[in-house]
């Protein structure tokens, strides 16, 4: 389902064009709307319809295989942590969902400087940062250079 | 053109693309290299960028050692025996010993884990994978790299990789930015790769307004691979493309469906059809479809052959699961999360699993190193246990001194996933910062000619097309220039027809791939007249050319190796069965950038037997 942008909803405020991940919602010279430039490189991965502060981006079914009078609606609440989807069929059925995104703050997590700085012996060994303690396990497993054997086994 | 800046970027740790694997190698170099200077450079924005740009309804790869539900053995033995024996399981092996502490660190910034209520474990889909409500995968492990990058580069798209005046050392990179047109040089002492494998290289089932509906995002354009074959690195495994089977139209995931709410297939008739494949199957494969669970390759051959014995289509049998509303909350939620696209189709169509068993489809082949398959580079193994023939430098480094992979880059590695891209990004990291403070300390030189040639290659779309653009009255046909999507569909094209695509049921052979090859070559020269209108097509050129070199690399191994290794994936008719003889062994590429031409030989593979 391809988006596309309503005239009246649009305030032109670019969110949709520094998100897609394909490039394709940019604002239109004439209208100073957005507008999705290339329908079929759309992966409808509704990143840009998330974002739109005003909701104004809304996906149409890929015209190929998609009947039209469906639409699948959504609401990402960062602050309260969720998402809520509306999901109405060619024949009026609907059906909502709601799932929580995130469990901490927003902006809370520390960066990989703020822990102590790891020595030379971590350094020199196999472990990653936060080893072993974060493996949940005493000791980070391996294996021995002779379990390995060339050929079929 | 004179207007456009060239911006110089000095750094230690260059990252290209900032998906999973790029923010997993960002996070862990600053861990190691508090005073380094590490820089991340994405063709989009990190916040939303590569296959998890929509979100994840499951993380695919978590042993779970603290409970002792697996041990990393156990997943190399399932990566073996999906991929038909052949994976780098040293590198395998890495990946599972330390992909738990990943997935610990992703709960505590913030990704909500499901939990079994009974056992306060993580909710299990599967044997292997563990289920999240993951919309805000993305943002979340973003936000982790943000914090630990010195700077984050968006909206650049990385064409090159930068060698050393001496062409022995990786460099840099350089690229251009989508928005302003200027042409950016990173010059590092480390270089990174991790930008995702490739849709877009066989001709998509939909390839009208749908084609952007593809199962990989449209955006893994396979620079991955065309960067690293650029500068000669050495390539495996690219013959083994993936066919994935999936909801019909929408490529909505099967995974959740098959284990956690226990969904099955059959035929038009009600019929359970996998059983009345097995003799075909084991003549073809020997005991290798004896294996649990079944290689995926061979489940995809039983659809495949059902359906082209005129049973189709195959359904899922969803109607049962359904009536229990936990279980139809989780078939809902699991596209919402990660594939809305499905539900857009369903409710199009009128399709309630409840009440309809919805149709299956097999995908178009797509090149890709982190899930059922196994393409890309070929990569140093571990330095504590792997052979003296997966060892010749820090671990990830490719054939390529000072130039690391990690998730769909680095090949040899399948069912590493969201998470073993994240961990595999880490571990090459490490091991970047360790050549960085070690060997390679010094920055290397690099040659303002060579930088100065790029830089034309770089932008010579832009002019083409201003030159020839009126010529002609109007519209998309001109004698001198073609435009990106027509040299895209051009490769679709001829690689769905001679390379094993949908068209021909994933069949080719020797006078087919020849063919292929000759017309990619015309392809190849048509094009640098390839014509960009603007800076969002030369984006557009650029992924194409980018893709057209992985297609070159994928059609010379599909020749190389004369077997067929992984039917249901793609069948070589001129050796119909798998040959254990010559070829339980690694295929291996290297391009020569001079000469044009490829070098293949063979590499041998290491299996874990206690
Ligand atoms: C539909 C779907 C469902 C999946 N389901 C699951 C699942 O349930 N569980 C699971 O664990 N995994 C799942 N995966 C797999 C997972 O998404 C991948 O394994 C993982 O994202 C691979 O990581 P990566 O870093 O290699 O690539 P990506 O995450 O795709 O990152 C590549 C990055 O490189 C950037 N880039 C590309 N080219 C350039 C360039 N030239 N210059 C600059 N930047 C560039 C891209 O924009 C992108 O940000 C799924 C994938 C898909 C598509
Ligand atoms: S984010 Fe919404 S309001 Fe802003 S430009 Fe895009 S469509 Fe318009
Ligand atoms: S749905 Fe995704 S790909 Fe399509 S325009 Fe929006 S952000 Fe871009």
């Amino acid at each position: 389902m391809p988006t596309f942008v309503y005239m009246t909803s649009c305030d032109g405020c670019g969110h949709c064009v520094d998100i897609c991940p394909s490039d394709i919602m940019h604002i239109d010279p004439t209208y100073r709307r957005a507008v999705n430039i290339e329908p079929n490189f759309c992966w409808e991965c509704y990143s840009c319809v998330k974002a739109c502060p005003q909701n104004a981006i809304d996906c149409r079914g890929y015209a190929d295989f998609a009947p039209l009078g469906h639409s699948v609606r959504v609401l990402r609440e960062d602050t309260k942590g969720t998402i809520s989807w509306k999901i109405k069929f060619r024949d009026g059925r609907e059906k909502d969902f709601v799932s929580p995104i995130r469990t901490t703050p927003w902006g809370s997590i520390k960066g990989p400087a703020e822990y102590a700085a790891p020595g030379a012996d971590a350094m020199a060994s196999q472990q990653l940062a936060h080893e072993p303690e974060a493996l949940k396990i005493a000791a980070l497993p391996a294996l021995r250079p002779d379990q390995l054997k060339k050929g079929l086994v | 053109m004179a207007r456009r800046k060239t911006v110089y970027v000095d750094s230690d740790i260059l990252v290209v693309g900032g998906g999973m694997g790029g923010c997993g190698a960002t996070y862990e170099s600053r861990y190691w290299g508090r005073d380094l200077k590490i820089v991340c450079v994405e063709k989009a924005n990190i916040e939303r960028s590569g296959a998890v740009a929509q979100g994840l309804y499951a993380i695919n790869c978590y042993m779970g050692m603290q409970w002792d539900e697996n041990q990393p053995e156990d997943h190399v033995r399932y990566a073996r025996i999906d991929l038909m024996g052949l994976v780098r399981e040293d590198l395998g092996y890495d990946i599972a010993r330390h992909v738990d502490a990943t997935v610990h660190k992703f709960e505590e910034w913030g990704l909500p884990l499901m939990r079994d209520p009974k056992t306060g474990r993580y909710q299990r889909e599967g044997k292997w994978q563990i289920m999240i409500h993951g919309e805000s995968y993305k943002p979340i492990v973003a936000e982790a790299a943000r914090k630990a990058a010195t700077e984050v580069y968006n909206r650049i798209m990385v064409t090159h990789l930068l060698m050393d005046k001496q062409r022995k050392r990786v460099a840099g990179a350089v690229g251009f930015n989508v928005r302003t047109g200027d042409f950016y040089v990173f010059r590092a002492k480390a270089v990174i790769v991790a930008a995702g494998g490739a849709s877009h290289i066989f001709k998509p089932r939909a390839v009208g307004e749908g084609m952007g509906r593809t199962w990989y995002a449209p955006w893994s354009s396979a620079s991955a691979y065309a960067l690293p074959i650029l500068v000669g690195a050495k390539m495996t495994q690219m013959e083994n493309r993936i066919v994935l089977t999936r909801f019909k139209d929408g490529y909505g995931p099967v995974g959740a469906y098959f284990l956690h709410l226990k969904t099955y297939t059959q035929n038009a008739y009600g019929q359970e059809y996998e059983s009345k494949w097995y003799d075909e199957i084991k003549g073809m494969v020997g005991n290798y479809i004896d294996q649990h669970p079944v290689p995926t390759c061979l489940r995809n051959h039983a659809f495949l052959r059902e359906t082209a014995a005129g049973r189709g289509p195959i359904r899922m049998v969803t109607k049962e699961a359904f009536q229990d509303p936990h279980k139809e909350t989780v078939g809902w939620e699991n596209f919402l999360g990660m594939t809305v696209g499905q539900a857009v189709v369903w409710a199009a169509q009128n399709i309630d699993p409840k009440e309809i068993n919805p149709e299956l489809t097999t995908s178009e082949p797509y090149v890709m190193g982190s899930h059922a398959t196994c393409s890309g580079a070929w990569a140093s193994g571990p330095e504590d246990y792997a052979p003296a023939e997966y060892q010749w430098g820090y671990n990830r480094m490719m054939t390529v001194e000072g130039l690391f992979g990690a998730g769909d880059t680095i090949g040899g590695t399948a069912h590493k996933f969201s998470s073993g891209s994240f961990t595999e990004g880490r571990i090459a990291a490490k091991a970047a910062v360790k050549y960085v403070t070690e060997k390679g300390r010094d920055q290397p030189q690099v040659s303002e000619a060579e930088i100065a040639d790029l830089r034309a290659e770089v932008f010579q779309p832009l002019e083409h097309y201003e030159t020839y653009r009126n010529e002609i009255v109007a519209g998309t046909v001109s004698p001198s220039y073609i435009l990106p999507i027509h040299a895209l569909q051009r490769l679709e094209k001829i690689m769905d027809e001679y390379c094993g695509g949908i068209s021909v049921n994933y069949m080719t052979n020797e006078p087919l791939l020849n063919r292929g090859l000759e017309l990619l070559g015309m392809l190849k020269e048509d094009s640098t007249k390839i014509g960009a209108p603007d800076l969002h097509q030369l984006q557009r050129t650029w992924e194409l050319k980018h893709r057209l070199l992985a297609s070159e690399c994928v059609t010379q191994h599909t020749l190389f190796r004369k077997e067929t290794r992984w039917p249901g994936y793609y069948y070589r008719g001129d050796h119909p069965q798998l040959d254990d003889n010559d070829w339980h062994c690694f295929t291996l590429s290297q391009y020569d950038r001079d000469s044009g031409k490829w070098a293949m030989e063979k590499a041998p593979v290491y299996h874990i037997v206690t």
